[in-house]
């Protein structure tokens, strides 16, 4: 007799092992499918050169939920933090660095005054992720609905909006769907302070600090540090450690894990999903299907389109998810050396993003089609923290380039990777002068690599633009924006489905809730 | 942007020097941005030409796409909401489409030409529709308004008309049929169809021809009674036919603004056009969901007391409740009845009783108005048997 699973979830990352996690608790006999042999999808390891790793994409934990790492235990299955809160580095060409916590800022022009004005700044801005934290934790509601379920959900969100009180509600429905260039002008002076607060704001996005929407991109990277969120945080084992504390989770509680298996095809029968297909050719049955892959994977490729409706497909087709975020890894023969920066800084965030207008221009060859000349960039030295990643006395350097568009005018040809990875390291070396010396190995990773490696469509970070055409009950679009797909049986576990993007495993949490609180959708 | 006045003139359809010269009345109107003609001479006596000899009618304006390749019959059946999967070369059928939420965009009728060879004609524009529908399917679609023309040859004395012209065993079609033919020396599609419900036919070919089929026809119908006839003709006699207009009887869904506004196929009477055994469609699962549920609104045939027609007229129910609007309405001078079609909510029962219509009129220059019961029936008020009688019958 062939197996039937009650769930399979397709993709070992990091939301795909929590869904899993998630339904398996509750009972379900779950499978999980990845298609590459390490698991944690863009948050797996990478082995770039002999002896040295890399984690694939997602360098930091900034927004791991403490309500998942509380339900699954991860404690108790390994993850152990060795950093959290950590400070961002604003690197300054000349070593005039500026040194940001969350509440504090610290470097050469950057009296009492300014740094008062940050702490009250940044937590303004805190308070009012609290109210998209909220928001994140559960199923968003539907807009046109008679549910009272919706109603209530709606309104819990008004009452979290109108306990900021009067002051900060106006203040946060007047800068909500603004730039954080403008915003950022009335507050400060110091182009590097401007410049390292913006790049959080565009991070992973086809957005400048002049677009629409990043403010909003702002807020949601802040509900890390909202409530019991750890900030900023490193895990022992790196991205690894939380993957492996995941997958811990997940046999746990009797999750089969199948690496090296590819979903080809989602089985469809009589209007209901029934299995899914693998490279192979076997079909797997199972009654439900969580998908963790991006939504034009699970809509356009894994399931036939014809199944689907036409108003529905336009929508998905027209999701935008340009990505513009490289990756670049470098094995280094030491320490890096960055000009008047101490060693023990070496842990934390990095950023080379002098000034807002400097991310912009990075931005504007992004939107003609050319990657940056000088781009912008967050690094990481995962070694300092994980020395296992290199072999001893060495280090791995992964930074966060930007902006390097999917649509490269001529295509990413060796060439045009060689030319945009010459730039990089020229970038860097205004920094760190000595560090292509130090260089062993190098690799670039271009959305167009992303796309390829991680199954991931444009190469987006965040599986579609967080912007609010495409947030909370749009996100993806309206029709599955609350996990569950227009065809029975299969539901959106990933970072396309709401809240959205970043090492927080609530995508797939709320999609096990949604699925196993059963259907209340029309 | 200023355009100048003559670049907002209505355009002429190839036909236009002929209607032109045919039309006493001066009355146009605009369809789909060409001039056409809504009388000719008067409306009783092109309604009688249809009825009693035979009326031809400018199809040019109609929108027409070719839909070609290997996917062209799965991309037509999951658009549309009748099951085409075994359809024929040389058949016509009448569809209906829709959108997600099962509301619908319009109907018209699919012609296969070949196994991977269709024609859709509609009502209104549908390219963008249908592009963003052929998404995963292998198909072609080119919108061919203008390439092709169409006539509709409709009336008793229509096949005879066409076999003087010389269209030989045009009479052998069978109701939804098509075929080629030459008739007046013009290569044509003739189709056993219409608007008209009664025997009648619709010629489809290079525009180009145009002139010469129209002088053809007339030639061919010198001794039967054919005229040309305008749309206000034509619009009595679909109303006695029991079909339904997009823009009169229901607003294509892509155009409502409002959210009560669309109607599902089950609110237009045309749940037999819904199959939902066959692959999956555009709305399938909107509008079983509706099926289970219960539709929000029907579509009924008024047989109306007086002989006022009900233009416009609210519905009332016993209670004095209104419960629906009339959406078209005319005098049918063949079924010697005033009759309308309404839009009422499914609420007043499957085959509602006491139903009343507020009529307005206007009797020199004041207006009056009455109450009119309403009777509900089920079938058209004309519906002829030599409609559907193979080989057409001759008169």
């Amino acid at each position: 007799m062939t197996e039937r699973w009650d769930a399979i979830v397709i993709g070992a990352g990091h939301n795909g092992l929590v869904c899993a996690t998630y339904l398996a608790r509750a009972g379900r006999k779950v499978l999980v499918l990845e298609r590459s042999t390490e698991l944690g999808g863009m948050t797996g390891v990478r082995r770039f050169a002999e002896g040295f790793s890399v984690p694939g994409c997602a360098h930091l934990l900034h927004m791991l939920h403490p309500g998942v790492a509380r339900d699954l235990e991860l404690a108790s299955n390994g993850l152990r933090m060795l950093a959290t809160h950590m400070p961002t580095v604003a690197l300054d060409e000349q070593g005039g660095h500026l040194t940001l916590t969350e509440r504090t800022v610290e470097g050469p022009g950057m009296s009492a005054e300014v740094t008062a004005v940050y702490g009250a700044f940044m937590d303004r801005l805190r308070r009012f992720a609290t109210v998209l934290a909220a928001a994140n934790e559960k199923m968003p509601p539907r807009l046109v609905s008679e549910h009272w379920r919706d109603h209530l959900a709606l309104a819990k969100l008004g009452w979290k909006a109108w306990q900021l009180g009067r002051d900060d509600m106006r203040e946060m429905l007047r800068i909500g769907a603004i730039n954080i260039f403008d915003v950022l002008q009335e507050e400060f002076d110091h182009p590097l302070l401007k410049g390292a607060l913006s790049l959080d704001a565009v991070l992973g996005t086809h957005m400048g600090p002049r677009s629409p929407n990043t403010v909003l991109n702002l807020l949601y990277r802040l509900t890390g540090q909202t409530g019991a969120g750890n900030g900023v945080a490193v895990a022992e084992g790196g991205m690894q450690g939380v993957i492996t504390a995941l997958e811990r989770a997940a046999t746990a509680v009797g999750v089969v894990i199948r690496s090296g298996c590819a979903a080809k095809r989602i089985v469809v029968s009589a209007d209901s999903v029934t299995g899914v297909e693998i490279s192979s050719g076997e079909v797997l049955n199972c009654g439900q299907v969580f998908s963790s892959a991006d939504p034009k994977t699970t809509f356009q490729r894994l399931l036939s389109l014809d199944a689907l409706d036409t108003g529905f497909n336009r929508r998905i087709q027209n999701l935008r998810m340009r990505g513009t975020a490289a990756k670049l890894h470098l094995a280094l023969r030491g320490a890096p050396v960055f000009r008047n920066l101490d060693t023990e800084n070496l842990g934390s965030r990095l950023l080379i993003a002098p000034s807002m207008d400097y991310i912009e221009l990075a931005f504007d060859a992004a939107k003609y089609g050319a990657y940056s000349e000088h781009p912008v960039m967050e690094i990481t030295i995962p070694t300092a923290h994980t020395p296992a990643m290199a072999p001893t006395g060495m280090h791995v350097l992964s930074a966060v380039v930007q902006y390097a568009p999917m649509h490269l005018r001529g295509g990413w040809t060796g060439d045009a990777k060689a030319g945009f990875m010459e730039c990089a390291l020229k970038v860097l070396s205004r920094y760190a002068p000595d560090i292509r010396d130090q260089v062993i190995a190098a690799e670039l990773l271009t959305p167009a690599d992303l796309e390829r490696e991680y199954g991931v469509s444009g190469g987006h970070w965040h599986h579609g633009e967080l912007a609010l055409d495409q947030f909370m009950m749009l996100r993806p679009v309206p029709g599955a924006a609350q996990y569950a797909a227009p065809i029975p049986g299969l539901f959106l576990c990933g970072a396309g489905a709401h809240p959205g993007g970043g090492v927080s495993g609530l995508p797939g949490r709320n999609a096990a809730h949604t699925a196993l609180a059963g259907a209340w959708r029309k | 942007m200023n355009m100048s006045l003559r670049d907002r003139r209505l355009l002429e359809t190839p036909l236009h020097a002929r209607l032109a010269a045919a039309c006493e009345t001066m009355q146009w109107s605009g369809w789909k941005g060409y001039a056409a003609v809504q009388c000719f001479t008067t409306v009783p006596q092109e309604y009688f030409a249809i009825r009693n000899t035979a009326g031809l009618f400018d199809l040019f304006p109609m929108t027409k796409y070719r839909i070609q390749g290997s996917g062209s019959r799965a991309f037509l059946n999951r658009l549309v909401t009748r099951d085409l999967s075994a359809v024929k070369p040389g058949r016509v059928t009448y569809c209906v489409w829709c959108n997600d939420a099962g509301q619908v965009l319009d109907d018209g009728t699919v012609f296969c030409l070949d196994d991977n060879d269709w024609r859709l004609c509609s009502q209104e524009r549908h390219l963008d529709w249908l592009l963003w529908s052929a998404q995963g399917f292998d198909v072609s679609i080119r919108e061919e308004t203008e390439e092709l023309t169409g006539l509709a040859l409709q009336g008793p004395t229509s096949c005879r008309i066409l076999r003087n012209a010389g269209a030989t065993g045009v009479e052998q079609l069978a109701p939804f049929q098509h075929g080629s033919f030459t008739c007046a020396g013009v290569q044509v599609r003739i189709s056993r169809t219409g608007f008209t419900g009664d025997l009648g036919y619709e010629l489809w070919f290079d525009p180009a021809h145009a002139v010469a089929l129209w002088d053809g026809l007339h030639a061919a119908g010198r001794n039967h009674g054919l005229l040309p006839i305008g749309s206000l003709a034509l619009d009595i006699a679909r109303i006695e036919a029991g079909f339904i207009q997009a823009g009169a009887d229901f607003v294509p869904a892509e155009q409502v603004v409002r959210p009560d506004r669309a109607r599902s196929p089950f609110e237009l009477g045309l749940e037999r056009f819904v199959d939902f055994k066959k692959a999956h469609f555009n709305g399938r699962r909107a509008l079983l969901a509706e099926k289970q549920r219960g539709s929000r609104h029907r579509l009924v045939l008024l047989d109306v007391e007086g002989h006022h027609p009900a233009r416009d007229a609210f519905i009332y129910n016993r209670a004095r409740q209104v419960v629906g609007t009339v959406t078209s309405a005319t005098w049918s001078p063949s079924a010697k009845a005033n009759i309308a079609i309404a839009s009422v909510r499914a609420a007043a029962g499957k085959n509602p009783a006491g139903l009343w219509a507020e009529v307005y009129y206007r009797r020199e220059l004041q207006w009056d108005k009455l109450h009119a019961n309403c009777r509900v029936v089920t079938g058209p008020f004309y519906d002829p048997p030599r409609r559907k009688i193979t080989p057409a019958l001759d008169f």
